[in-house]
C-alpha cells in the first residue's frame, strides 16, 4: 500500500534484454512448417482480444506468437493448453492465419520437445 | 470323376482367404470390449438376427442404397453380388442334385460342367424338367456378365452411372478387379467349349458352345480354360484381404454389428477396424465432397479411409475435411466417415494437452428463468443474431435468462472434431453446472454447433434443446409472434450441423415462409453444401476456404434471391465475406419483421391490398 501511494499507483519495469542467441528459434521453425499461415501474423492481437480464453485467463495467442518468434518457448509450456479451439480468432484475423491449427501445432511441438528433453535427461 | 489337378488354383485360393479371415476376425474379437462382446453374443441369439439377414440380403446383394443413388449403378453392383450369390446357391443345389444329395468337395459344384455333362435322367422328380438348371445357371451367368459389361462401360462413362469421379485405384485393387472381371468371361468360355464338344449346355452355353466348334479345335481349349477359370478365382481369392473387396466378408459383419448396437466406440478399435475394411471404394462420396472445389480430391473420405486402412495415416489428410457429412449421406455402407476422423484425429493430437482449470470458480448465471439463452462463441462474433434474439425475447414476453451474456465458455464441439474428447468433456460438463443452475426448462442456443453438442454429449436432466430457429418456429406457431409478409425473395441455406447433423430442415423454412417467398435451391436440405467456414476443418487456408465459399455461393445464389438467409453465425459469417447477396439469419429476418399484432398485420396487410 504504502508503495503504490508513494509512486501513485505506478511501478517501474524492470529493464529486460532479449537473448536471441540464448533463446530456441528452432520451435518456431518447426512450428512455421507445420502451419505456413504464422509468417502471415502482424501481431495486431485482434485474436488476443476476441478470445473465448482470454476472458478467464491471460492468455493471448499474439502474446504467444510474439514469444515464440522471440524463441522465448520456456513460458510458453503450458500457455496454449488454456484453447478451447473455438475458433473465434481464426474469423476475426485480418491476415487469414489458420489459428487453430496453429495453436495445435505449437502445442504438439512444444510437448514434443519436452519429451525430447525428458528422454535426454533419463539418458 | 470328381477331381482334376486344375481345381487346385481355387482350392487353394479359397482354403488361403478362409485362413486368413479366421486369423482377421478373431483379432477383430480380441481386441473388442467386453460389454461389446456380450452385446454380439445377445444378437446371435435374438429377433434382431432377422432383422440384420434382410438388411445384409437388401444391402449387400440387392444393393438398394446403391439403387436409390443410380439405377444404372446399382444394377452393376447387383448383377455381380446377387448374380454370383445365385451362382452358388444353384449350382450347390444341382450338383446335389446330380450327386443324388451327398456332399461334395467345395469346388465340384463351382466346376461342375467339366465333371458332368448333362444328358441323364436325374433322380429327383422336381427337377425332371427337361434343362432346367441348364437354363437358369446361364441365365444367371449372362445376368453377371450383363454387369461386367456395364463394370467396363463404367470405365469410360461413368458420368452415365452418376459419378463424375471414380476412385483412383492402387495396384493392388487392380489386380483384384482384373481377376475378377476374368472371372465370368473364363466361366462361360470353359462351359461353353465343353458344352460344345459334349453338346450340353443351356440357351447360352450350347449355342456358343456349337458356334466355337465350327471354327475352333475345342478338345484341345476346354482345359485350358477350366485352368484359367480356376487360376482367376483363385488370384481373386488370394489378392482379397488386401483389396477393396474385403468389404464383401467385412460388410456382412459390420451390418451384424451395428443392429446389435455397437458403436464406433475407441479408437482405434475392433469397430472402427472393420469400417475401414467394409469400404468398398465404391467412390460415390467423391463428388460430393466440397474439398474438390479446394483442390484436396486427396482427402476425400474415400482416400482417407485407405491411407487408414494402408497404415500410411497423415495428419493433413485427416485434418482436411469440414466434416459437413455430407459424404455420410450417400455413403452405401453407411461407414461412420466422421467418427473415424475425430478417431484419428485424436491419435494425431494426442501431444496437444489441455487444461482449464482457470474454469473453476467462474461466476455463474444466477438469474433463473424459464428459457436459458446460449448464444456462443460465434453468436458473439455476430451481434446482429444476438441482439435479434433479444428483441424476439422481449416481444414475445418471454421469461429468460442469458447464459453468456458476459462471454461464453465455448460448448466443447470443436475440441471433440479435433479429436480431443477428454478436454471437451471438461467443457461439457462446466457448462452443463452452470446451465442446469439456471433451473430453466428450455435451453436456446443460436448456434447449431453448440446445438449439436448439447443434444449429442451434454446430460440436461430434462431440460430441452432448442435451435432458435425451432423457438421461433414454437412462437410463431403458437401466435406469440406476428410476421410480416414482403416481397422479398429469399432462399434457405441449411447450416450442416443443423440439417444432416440434427435433422433441422423444416422448422426454418417455415418461418421464412410467413415472411418471404422462398425458392428452391438445387442443393439443399440432406443436399446442402457446407460454407466453407467450418470449424471442423483444422488445416485448411483461407484461400482453399473461399473456393469453396464461392462455388456454394454460386449455387445457392442461382435463382438471384434478395437475400440469402441462414440459421448458423458462422455460416453467415462465411458467406457475408462473399459479397454476393445480403446475407441473413433467421433470427435478424423474423426480428425485422415483426408486426405489432394480429390486427396491425391485417391493416398493413390491406394497405397492401
Amino acid at each position: 500500500m504504502e508503495k503504490k501511494a508513494k509512486y501513485f499507483g505506478y511501478s517501474i519495469t524492470r529493464d529486460r534484454q532479449i537473448d536471441y542467441d540464448a533463446n530456441n528459434h528452432d520451435i518456431c521453425k518447426i512450428i512455421a512448417k507445420a502451419e505456413p499461415t504464422l509468417n502471415l501474423c502482424i501481431s495486431c492481437g485482434t485474436c488476443a482480444a476476441t478470445c473465448t480464453a482470454g476472458q478467464f485467463t491471460d492468455f493471448s495467442l499474439r502474446q504467444v506468437i510474439l514469444l515464440l518468434r522471440r524463441g522465448e518457448t520456456k513460458s510458453l509450456e503450458n500457455e496454449v493448453s488454456k484453447c478451447m479451439l473455438c475458433g473465434k480468432c481464426q474469423l476475426v484475423c485480418p491476415r487469414n492465419v489458420s489459428t487453430r491449427n496453429l495453436v495445435i501445432q505449437i502445442g504438439k511441438a512444444l510437448y514434443d520437445k519436452k519429451l525430447s528433453a525428458e528422454t535426454v535427461n533419463t539418458k | 470323376m470328381t477331381f482334376d489337378l486344375f481345381v487346385l488354383p481355387f482350392f487353394i485360393g479359397l482354403l488361403f482367404l478362409l485362413g486368413v479371415l479366421v486369423v482377421k476376425y478373431s483379432r477383430w474379437i480380441a481386441m473388442m470390449d467386453a460389454s461389446d462382446r456380450v452385446k454380439a453374443g445377445m444378437a446371435l441369439f435374438s429377433f434382431n438376427l432377422l432383422k440384420t439377414v434382410n438388411e445384409i440380403f437388401l444391402e449387400s446383394l440387392l444393393h438398394r442404397r446403391m439403387f436409390k443413388r443410380n439405377p444404372l449403378l446399382g444394377y452393376m453392383h447387383m448383377s455381380f453380388a446377387l448374380g454370383w450369390f445365385l451362382l452358388i446357391v444353384m449350382g450347390n443345389i444341382e450338383s446335389r442334385v446330380y450327386s443324388g444329395g451327398h456332399i461334395n468337395p467345395p469346388y465340384y459344384p463351382i466346376f461342375l460342367k467339366f465333371f458332368i455333362h448333362d444328358k441323364r435322367v436325374l433322380p429327383f422328380e422336381i427337377f425332371t424338367l427337361p434343362g432346367f438348371f441348364r437354363f437358369t445357371m446361364d441365365l444367371i451367368l449372362l445376368f453377371v456378365l450383363s454387369g461386367l459389361v456395364l463394370a467396363v462401360i463404367k470405365r469410360t462413362r461413368s458420368k452415365w452411372f452418376g459419378l463424375k469421379r471414380t476412385t483412383v485405384h492402387n495396384s493392388f485393387d487392380r489386380w483384384a478387379i482384373t481377376s475378377l472381371w476374368l472371372i465370368f468371361p473364363m466361366r462361360l468360355l470353359a462351359e461353353s467349349f465343353t458344352a460344345g464338344i459334349y453338346k450340353g449346355g443351356g440357351f447360352l452355353t450350347n449355342t456358343l458352345g456349337s458356334i466355337f466348334d465350327a471354327i475352333l479345335p475345342l478338345e484341345y481349349m476346354a482345359y485350358p480354360a477350366w485352368w484359367a477359370y480356376s487360376t482367376m478365382l483363385g488370384i481373386f481369392f488370394v489378392t482379397l484381404p488386401w483389396s477393396r473387396f474385403m468389404h464383401i466378408p467385412t460388410e456382412i459383419i459390420l451390418i451384424f454389428l451395428r443392429n446389435a448396437g455397437i458403436d464406433q466406440g475407441k479408437y482405434p478399435g475392433s469397430f472402427s477396424e472393420i469400417e475401414i475394411r467394409s469400404c468398398p471404394r465404391c467412390g460415390v462420396c467423391i463428388d460430393v465432397c466440397q474439398m474438390n472445389q479446394a483442390g484436396l480430391t486427396g482427402s476425400t473420405a474415400v482416400y482417407f479411409i485407405r491411407s487408414l486402412r494402408e497404415k500410411l495415416p497423415e495428419v493433413q489428410l485427416n485434418s482436411n475435411c469440414m466434416m459437413c457429412g455430407r459424404c455420410l449421406e450417400v455413403c452405401p455402407v453407411g461407414i461412420d466417415t466422421l467418427g473415424l476422423r475425430i478417431g484419428a484425429r485424436g491419435v494425431d493430437n494426442k501431444g496437444f494437452a489441455s487444461d482449464f482449470t482457470y474454469l473453476v470458480n467462474q461466476p455463474i448465471v444466477e438469474k433463473k428463468a424459464e428459457v436459458v439463452y446460449f448464444a456462443g462463441c460465434m453468436g458473439h462474433l455476430t451481434p446482429g443474431v444476438k441482439r435479434a434474439m433479444l428483441q424476439i425475447f422481449e416481444k414475445a414476453k418471454i421469461d429468460f435468462t442469458f447464459l453468456d451474456e458476459d462471454g461464453s465458455v465455448c460448448c466443447g464441439r470443436p475440441l471433440k472434431l479435433a479429436g480431443m474428447k477428454e478436454a471437451s468433456l471438461t467443457l461439457i460438463s462446466e457448462n452443463s453446472a452452470k446451465i442446469k443452475n439456471t433451473e430453466a426448462k428450455i435451453l436456446v442456443t443460436s448456434c447449431p454447433i453448440c446445438y449439436k453438442v448439447f443434444n449429442d454429449d451434454y446430460q440436461l436432466d430434462g431440460i430441452q434443446v432448442m435451435h432458435h430457429s425451432v423457438f421461433i418456429y414454437n412462437l410463431v406457431k403458437d401466435g406469440k409472434l406476428v410476421l410480416r409478409q414482403t416481397d422479398l425473395k429469399a432462399v434457405y441455406h441449411d447450416p450442416c450441423e443443423l440439417g444432416r447433423g440434427s435433422g433441422i430442415y423444416e422448422q426454418p423454412r417455415n418461418v421464412l415462409k410467413q415472411i418471404a417467398e422462398v425458392a428452391d435451391v438445387s442443393e439443399e436440405r440432406v443436399n446442402s453444401l457446407c460454407c466453407g467456414g467450418s470449424i471442423g476443418d483444422l488445416n485448411m487456408d483461407a484461400v482453399k476456404r473461399n473456393l469453396i465459399r464461392d462455388k456454394a455461393l454460386t449455387i445457392l445464389c442461382e435463382s438471384q434471391p434478395d437475400i440469402l438467409v441462414t440459421a448458423c453465425p458462422l455460416c453467415k459469417k462465411t458467406f457475408d465475406s462473399g459479397n454476393a447477396t445480403v446475407v441473413k439469419d433467421i433470427a435478424e429476418v423474423v426480428a425485422e419483421n415483426l408486426a405489432l399484432n394480429k390486427l396491425h398485420k391485417q391493416t398493413v396487410d390491406m394497405v397492401k391490398l
